[in-house]
């Protein structure tokens, strides 16, 4: 850990309890943060239990009082496949892999749904849990972490609904879907980093919040969502694997259809740059952090 | 030494405040800080342009000790640094420089029901300010059912609270903190809400763990009899500083004695809102400023404040506490016949009459409200004016007030002509 860390925690464990604190060692000393702030890792298991709260939390408020409940998890990318499913697939009749375009579509978009589902949630999280930031204290890392976290299960519903997309179009699992977890892996790490990028930022500039829906959409279609990596002309796919989220696009239709452009330098390209993302949007929100209680 | 619960050291927290055209300040879009990047840069070489922003002191070089099992009071006038002080052992905000020793668990409670979420039901709603407090829900559970037996809302646990009454709201928030298991315990003013009954009850529960358990609470409150009532030590802050530190009962009468001298007509600094308090003042019955007011005078209160928005409904409000900061009475302008209306832009001056033989003789306190009838707050100054009540109404005679009750009635005496005995006429009949 390190030792400039806005709380430094002294040697051992924090005393239980009732325990005499014999020693002068304190529990913890507050002081000025300088420069950048390591994460500690420790204080995060020890709020491990607020974390599963707040997950819980948010699941449960996102369809308490809606009458078709977690059916909307699934109606609006739903509906997103058909439509871009007659646009795409019918009208423009892009290639899709040599799976009907619905099944392709929805493919991509069962990865793209939690992306931005998580994005959207955890964007703002901070600015609308101002009253907690401002009122008590907790890891701050734990908010946007449990809305990407929380998106997860929006993702479990959306693999159930792809089962079924499976058995009607006759694809037949293989061994290959054990890949998903790796892929599911650089997902939320891609998402999480971004989304500490942005909910750190929102604190203190609230267009963030105007931007992101704006921002969500270049990265849809400049990722591999509508249409397949084997439309990128292959001296542009370098370039494109800059963006994690053409690697675990196009790793999880691979793992779900077996066809693709999947190389090994694009999968390399994307663990760095989803662990990039991870790593710059923890930095970025450490550092931040310590301003929030006095801007938000 | 080896008993210290918390140490702070030269502790200072400073804010800068920006002034900015038109805007709330604290907000910044993206675009203000790029539109001023080349101005700060220049205002970086150039040593000019500074005047965009003020340095705001809002704790300077506090330096404590609090030993496990003391209680300490911080009292102090609004902006004296009290929250900022709290904030910062709470680890809400980073001190500026200083530092401070916590020796031990830290629970807080800055507020009473943080992060209760009305769509939720009691139930959940305890599992998760519980966690946001800092408790397992490993503790929580075993803590469940003393939690809701000390909110007194067992047939209510599965309601979502939206539904609770504020009473029974506020007593749940309490009940979850009150069973925060710390080693040090920081309160803000949570106090001020829920009705006497209960607030008697957590003041209760509070002496308890203290006394019983060894806890240390250091505990921020304008209610000076709570203060009186539970802390050993009491220190006092003033702009930031501390002022005094020592037995509660010495600082509490140094802290209101130190307002005697005060004026009888204040500059109230006008503050970013549609309705802003600009002065403040009383006055006597030849219309002379004093702060001073026999019993048989009726104290004349005059307030200025700018409305720069029409705003519908704007009401002016004033209550006024006594030295224990007791809340004596309400009034406010909604109750003037004719109609008073303060809702068109510009200055208004408003002036309200308190009667005479109403106040005992003591020191009294009258906080000021701009505000919409139980929606906006506009403008608030806590304890802006005080003044004193002296001598006595014709044939009162001298008791201590306190004694007494909280107010002077102006009981009507008659003696009967005939000197019959009253009877208790019987109903049934």
């Amino acid at each position: 850990m390190n030792a400039e860390s806005s709380i430094a925690v002294a040697d051992g464990e924090p005393p239980a309890s009732g325990t005499l604190l014999q020693d002068r060692h304190p529990t913890l000393r507050i002081r000025a943060t300088k420069g950048w702030a390591a994460i500690n890792l420790r204080e995060l298991w020890n709020y491990r239990d607020l974390l599963w709260i707040l997950v819980e939390r948010d699941i449960k408020l996102l369809y308490k009082q809606t009458a078709l409940g977690i059916i909307w998890v699934v109606l609006q990318p739903l509906i997103a496949a058909v439509i871009f499913a007659i646009i795409f697939g019918r009208v423009a009749k892009l290639p899709s892999d040599g799976v009907p375009y619905l099944f392709f579509v929805f493919c991509g978009l069962t990865v793209w749904t939690y992306f931005s589902q998580a994005l959207q949630r955890a964007g703002n999280s901070l600015v609308r849990n101002s009253q907690l930031v401002s009122k008590v204290y907790f890891p701050r890392l734990l908010i946007p972490l449990s809305h990407t976290l929380g998106a997860l299960v929006d993702f479990a519903v959306m693999l159930v609904v792809l089962a079924v997309f499976m058995s009607i179009y006759h694809v037949p699992p293989t061994l290959r879907l054990f890949a998903i977890p790796g892929f599911l892996l650089l997902m939320t790490f891609t998402a999480t980093g971004v989304a500490l990028w942005f909910s750190a930022l929102s604190v203190k500039y609230r267009d963030c919040q105007n931007a992101l829906p704006y921002f969500l959409q270049v990265w849809m279609y400049a990722s591999p969502v509508v249409y397949a990596t084997s439309m990128i002309p292959a001296r542009w796919q370098t370039w494109f694997a800059l963006n994690p989220a053409m690697g675990f696009i196009e790793g999880f239709r691979w793992a779900v259809i077996g066809r693709s452009a999947l190389n090994a330098s694009v999968l390399g390209t994307t663990i760095v740059m989803s662990l990039g993302i991870l790593f710059s949007g923890v930095f970025f929100f450490r550092r931040a952090e310590r301003g929030f209680a006095d801007i938000i | 030494m080896s008993d210290l619960a918390i140490s702070v050291e030269n502790l200072s927290k400073c804010f800068r405040i920006a002034h900015e055209r038109g805007g709330l300040p604290g907000y910044r879009t993206l675009r203000d800080d790029l539109v001023g990047l080349p101005r700060r840069l220049l205002a970086r070489f150039g040593q000019n342009g500074r005047a965009t922003s003020e340095i705001f002191w809002a704790l300077r070089d506090i330096s404590l000790e609090v030993k496990q099992g003391e209680v300490v009071g911080v009292i102090g006038r609004n902006g004296a640094g009290k929250s900022t002080l709290l904030k910062i052992l709470t680890r809400i905000t980073e001190p500026t420089s200083g530092f401070a020793d916590i020796y031990g668990r830290v629970g807080a409670l800055l507020e009473v029901g943080t992060g209760f979420h009305p769509e939720l039901t009691g139930r959940e709603n305890i599992f998760l300010n519980g966690a946001i407090l800092g408790m397992t829900r490993a503790e929580i559970r075993k803590k469940f059912d003393e939690i809701v037996a000390f909110a007194e809302i067992e047939q209510f646990l599965d309601t979502p609270v939206k539904r609770y009454s504020s009473g029974m709201y506020v007593r749940l928030a309490f009940a979850v903190a009150a069973h925060l298991d710390p080693e040090i315990l920081l309160v803000d003013e949570v106090l001020a809400v829920g009705d006497a009954e209960f607030q008697k009850k957590c003041l209760g529960k509070m002496s308890d763990v203290a006394a019983k358990e060894g806890r240390t609470i250091i505990f921020v409150s304008h209610n000076i009899d709570a203060i009186c009532h539970l802390c050993s030590r009491c220190i006092l802050l003033r702009k930031g500083e501390i002022a005094m530190t020592g037995p509660a009962a010495e600082v509490v009468a140094a802290y209101l004695g130190s307002r005697q001298q005060e004026d009888a007509i204040v500059d109230l600094p006008p503050i970013n809102s549609d309705a802003s308090f600009t002065s403040a003042g009383l006055f006597g019955p030849d219309d002379e400023a004093t702060t001073s007011f026999n019993a048989n005078t009726p104290v004349l209160m005059k307030a200025s404040f700018t409305v720069r928005q029409p705003t519908a409904g704007l009401q002016l409000s004033f209550s006024v506490f006594n030295f224990k900061g007791d809340h004596i009475f309400y009034s406010t302008i909604s109750m003037a016949k004719p109609a008073i209306s303060i809702e068109s832009p510009g200055t208004h001056e408003i002036s309200a009459l308190i009667p005479s033989r109403l106040l005992l003789p003591g020191r009294y306190f009258v906080s000021l409200w701009l505000h919409t009838p139980n929606a906006q707050m506009y403008d608030a100054r806590e304890q802006a004016l005080s003044f004193q009540i002296v001598g006595a109404v014709d044939g009162y005679h001298g008791f201590p007030s306190d004694e007494l009750g909280q107010i002077y009635a102006d009981v009507k005496w008659h003696k009967s002509e005939t000197a019959s005995p009253i009877h208790v006429t019987a109903q049934s009949s």
